[in-house]
């Protein structure tokens, strides 16, 4: 540390200052770390899945025989579950989400507005596992008491509504992911709502439209591709949760038309059944579907994400 | 003594940085990087404290600087004056480097502190900066610290060690005409002063670091009158122990503080003089254009 | 003028029933919150925060080691990411307009829609297969992976608000570009970063597959962060699924206790924010 009259020295430099390239080369190292952090996940999801990969083929995504006993693995059900629940969850949530981003966005006085967000938001900020517990024992017996005997005598006719009724089932998994889904979506449809410029509901306005039809006249056309998006962003979240479903949606591997029946997704078989594979092929095989998981939900999110920015303008 | 003409790259003669025959008794020739001969003039009796010599800034691949040899006066104002975009503030930022700060930013020639080549790439940028201080067009005190350690930035953001810090603070705020406004409570954020103060504040910083040369890019143009006046007072005292380095798109106060004016049009030096003489008897026309306001 | 009230009639059943979409997305959030302090509450003694879990059938005991698990295992996951993540944020927005900066924001947004349980089995690959055992340092790795992508993010955006003219300011000073990132630009970032990284940690700290296969679990007290750990979450889950009703009591109150550690988290994040918004 030198004084402040010391500097009279001459000026050449003195290998303190390499200080920058040092600085730099550092945090480059650190954001590089990002990409190769992604990368190592693919790779190491493909290598201890190899085993799986190369002894069922494509087998392993058509076949429903999921038996650990005579190592016989196929994951059709779980993929049946996830996507049946996910699906039944974007069902029950895209119009409470978009009703209220859009609530949120072009209807609400300034001073509700942050209070009503803070609150979605707040939705997120529950835990899944909590929201799990509070599904196995408030959610799946009101399901089982109420409300399933209800739908059974009035829609029984359709198949959807037919057999047993536990509670826990893929109506329950669809319930409780459409509610942990909805602030993933109203937040990002308000993010894309705000987006649109302010001159084209002006413009409506000027017409005479009431508030409703600026909505569907001008923001709606405007912010349809990133409303797509933030609906798929929230169907990736779908795919991908684990704790909450895996409580309340039976974990059985069967594959029933019925939203009564009890269900297994893919998240839920790698939670349940990891810690006690025996044998490398059990290993790989669920290592398999997570690395399947993994796949999908990446591609989802990068698209997602293109249709977002394309009207955001910014990344999300 | 005459100076000799200089040739630009396209062999076409330029106007030769003429002027001051009657103040030029030494001027520092040179050789031009396409071998034409020039001379940085220097005023008789007078020493040049920072100069640059046959001075060329490149953007990427378009030249913005085109061969300046400028000397500025020791102890002595220098206004830098001009229309927009002709080069004044990208000139006075090689004179601390902070053109290395724009990418793609590119200069040739010599830039001399005391006749020593400040240029070079084995020089360190940070220890020139330490001598040759720049004060900015906008007010940048740093908001998360008081006005006393803005006052201190320099001396702490570099790990130097300076003995009775509360000494240096006053010192400088009483330098700057800020001591009687402020010492009542120094531990303020740097950011609740008046934009003039935010100026003051920004000059006693940087002369807290004892430069030798201090530059000042537009200080005032974001000031209100009153503390324009304030600070062209402050520049008057100031010039009795620094260099000072001025760029101003306002010529009235190039008039009122400036001993020297050099003006610039379109990345050349045009004309190089006392301040009376520029804007009194002009030798170049389109200096005369400038002043006279018949483009701006 | 019949179109003008059959216009009005629209304009208001839509209000209506964007006001009725609201109010379903909040219910279930009243619910439960409600019920998880209800039921949590009854449970809520000293005993749950100082004693051991009890074997199965016998009834007291408590999740002191799960309670210090979760706080041992987000403390470690937080050194882990939350440097790297500031610093991976001060390269994106000090240095990082080009290709290698479009990739890495690309590759972390991609990261933060991965599933958490995948970010497991990948923690379990490269750490807990070598090291052969479970332990609380894999857990936290797992948890920092899970929140770089946030922190580096917010990060970026909160040092890119800082103003050039501070930058210019320091650099005219003579200070080092590094020291003057470090010592100025992240300095007045500060308070953001701060709110972004508590608002990340409040998301870790409540996920519970990433430490199935890493963290995994423990009955007991774990001697060092080179063994299994107990954590709230997995704690919580391992009760909930469990046929005791003892276990199940214990799992409200833990869960009541893991509510209000992240809403405390969140919440005290937002009002920072929100205070300093309003002052500037």
């Amino acid at each position: 540390m030198d004084t402040l009259h010391s500097r009279m020295s001459p000026l050449r430099r003195s290998g303190r200052h390499g200080g920058d390239a040092l600085f730099k080369g550092l945090t480059a190292a650190f954001a590089v770390l990002i990409i190769a952090l992604l990368a190592d996940m693919a790779f190491e999801m493909a290598r201890t899945s190899r085993l799986s990969l190369a002894h069922f083929g494509w087998q392993f995504i058509r076949s429903t025989n999921w038996d650990p006993v005579r190592d016989q693995f196929g994951a059709l059900p779980f993929i049946y579950g996830t996507v049946v629940s996910s699906l039944l969850a974007l069902v029950l949530a895209v119009p409470i989400s978009l009703g209220a981003s859009i609530w949120l966005s072009e209807f609400a006085p300034g001073w509700l507005k942050t209070p009503i967000a803070f609150l979605i938001e707040l939705l997120a900020a529950v835990p899944s596992v909590v929201y799990g517990l509070w599904g196995i024992f408030v959610l799946c017996p009101l399901l089982r008491n109420v409300v399933e005997p209800l739908l059974g005598k009035m829609f029984g006719s359709l198949p959807l509504f037919q057999g047993a009724r536990q509670g826990f089932g893929m109506l329950a998994g669809g319930i409780i992911l459409a509610i942990m889904i909805t602030p993933t979506i109203t937040s990002v449809s308000r993010e894309v709502m705000k987006a649109v410029p302010n001159v084209l509901r002006e413009g409506s306005f000027a017409l005479g439209a009431t508030r409703a039809e600026v909505v569907r006249m001008a923001v709606l056309p405007f912010a349809r591709s990133g409303l797509v998006g933030a609906v798929i962003l929230g169907l990736g979240r779908a795919l991908g949760e684990t704790m909450a479903i895996t409580m309340v949606i039976g974990n059985r591997s069967e594959i029933s038309a019925s939203l009564f029946s009890p269900s297994y997704t893919m998240a839920s078989v790698i939670a349940n059944e990891f810690t006690e594979a025996t044998g490398d092929l059990y290993l790989a095989a669920l290592a398999e579907i997570g690395l399947l998981l993994f796949a999908v939900t990446v591609a989802l999110n990068i698209v997602a994400r293109l249709l977002v920015w394309r009207v955001a303008r910014s990344p999300v | 003594m005459k100076t000799g003409p200089a040739t630009a790259t396209n062999g076409q003669p330029t106007r030769p940085t003429r002027g001051l025959e009657e103040l030029d008794a030494s001027s520092r020739d040179l050789t031009l990087h396409n071998g034409a001969r020039a001379s940085v003039p220097v005023p008789e009796g007078k020493e040049a404290k920072i100069s640059t010599e046959d001075l060329r800034v490149y953007f990427g691949k378009t030249r913005v600087l085109h061969g300046v040899n400028l000397a500025v006066v020791k102890g002595a104002v220098t206004a830098i004056i001009g229309p927009s975009g002709c080069g004044k503030s990208t000139y006075l930022r090689c004179l601390n480097r902070m053109h290395e700060i724009t990418p793609g930013a590119r200069v040739e020639g010599r830039i001399l502190l005391d006749d020593q080549d400040i240029h070079g790439s084995w020089i360190d940028p940070v220890l020139v900066r330490r001598r040759v201080g720049m004060v900015f067009q906008k007010p940048n005190p740093f908001p998360t610290m008081s006005i006393r350690e803005n006052v201190l930035a320099g001396i702490t953001l570099n790990g130097l060690r300076a003995t009775d810090t509360d000494g240096v603070v006053e010192r400088r705020l009483r330098q700057v005409a800020l001591w009687d406004e402020v010492k009542d409570n120094l531990g303020r954020s740097g950011s609740s002063l008046s934009g003039g103060q935010q100026q003051r504040l920004c000059i006693a910083r940087a002369l807290a670091l004892e430069p030798e040369v201090l530059l000042m890019d537009e200080p005032c143009s974001a000031l209100d009158p009153i503390a324009t006046a304030r600070v062209e007072e402050l520049i008057h005292e100031l010039k009795e122990s620094y260099t000072i380095v001025i760029v101003t798109h306002n010529m009235q106060q190039a008039g009122r503080v400036a001993d020297y004016t050099a003006f610039f049009y379109m990345g050349e030096l045009v004309e190089f003089d006392r301040t009376d003489v520029i804007f009194t008897q002009p030798k170049e026309s389109r200096t005369e254009d400038y002043i006279t306001g018949r483009f701006g | 003028m019949n179109n003008y009230r059959y216009r009005r009639l629209i304009d208001l059943s839509i209000r209506g029933a964007c006001i009725a979409a609201v109010v379903i997305a909040i219910v279930p959030l009243v619910l439960v919150l409600t019920y998880v302090t209800v039921q949590g509450l009854s449970g809520l003694n000293l005993d749950f925060f100082t004693q051991l879990p009890k074997p199965v059938g016998e009834t007291g005991g408590g999740m002191a080691n799960a309670i210090v698990g979760t706080l041992e295992i987000v403390a470690l996951a937080s050194a882990i990411g939350v440097p790297i993540g500031i610093l991976a944020g001060v390269y994106l927005s000090e240095f990082g307009n080009n290709r290698l900066g479009k990739s890495v924001r690309f590759a972390a947004d991609v990261m933060s829609g991965v599933p958490s349980i995948t970010v497991g089995l990948f923690v379990y690959g490269i750490i807990v297969l070598r090291t052969r055992q479970f332990s609380a340092w894999a857990g936290a790795v797992a948890l920092a992976v899970l929140m770089l992508p946030t922190v580096t993010r917010t990060s970026e955006e909160l040092l890119r608000l800082v103003p050039d003219s501070l930058r210019e300011a320091a650099l005219g000073l003579g200070v080092p570009r590094w020291r003057a990132t470090l010592k100025v630009v992240l300095r007045t970032a500060a308070p953001g970063i701060a709110t972004g990284v508590m608002l990340a940690v409040a998301r870790v700290a409540g996920e519970t597959a990433p430490l199935l296969f890493t963290a995994f679990g423990n009955r007991f007290w774990s001697a060092s962060i080179n063994q299994p750990t107990a954590s709230l979450p997995v704690q919580i889950y391992t009760y909930a699924v469990s046929p005791y009703d003892e276990w199940h009591r214990q799992a409200w109150t833990a869960a009541l206790v893991l509510v209000v550690l992240v809403l405390l988290l969140n919440v005290s994040a937002r009002w920072a924010l929100h205070q300093r918004v309003r002052a500037s």
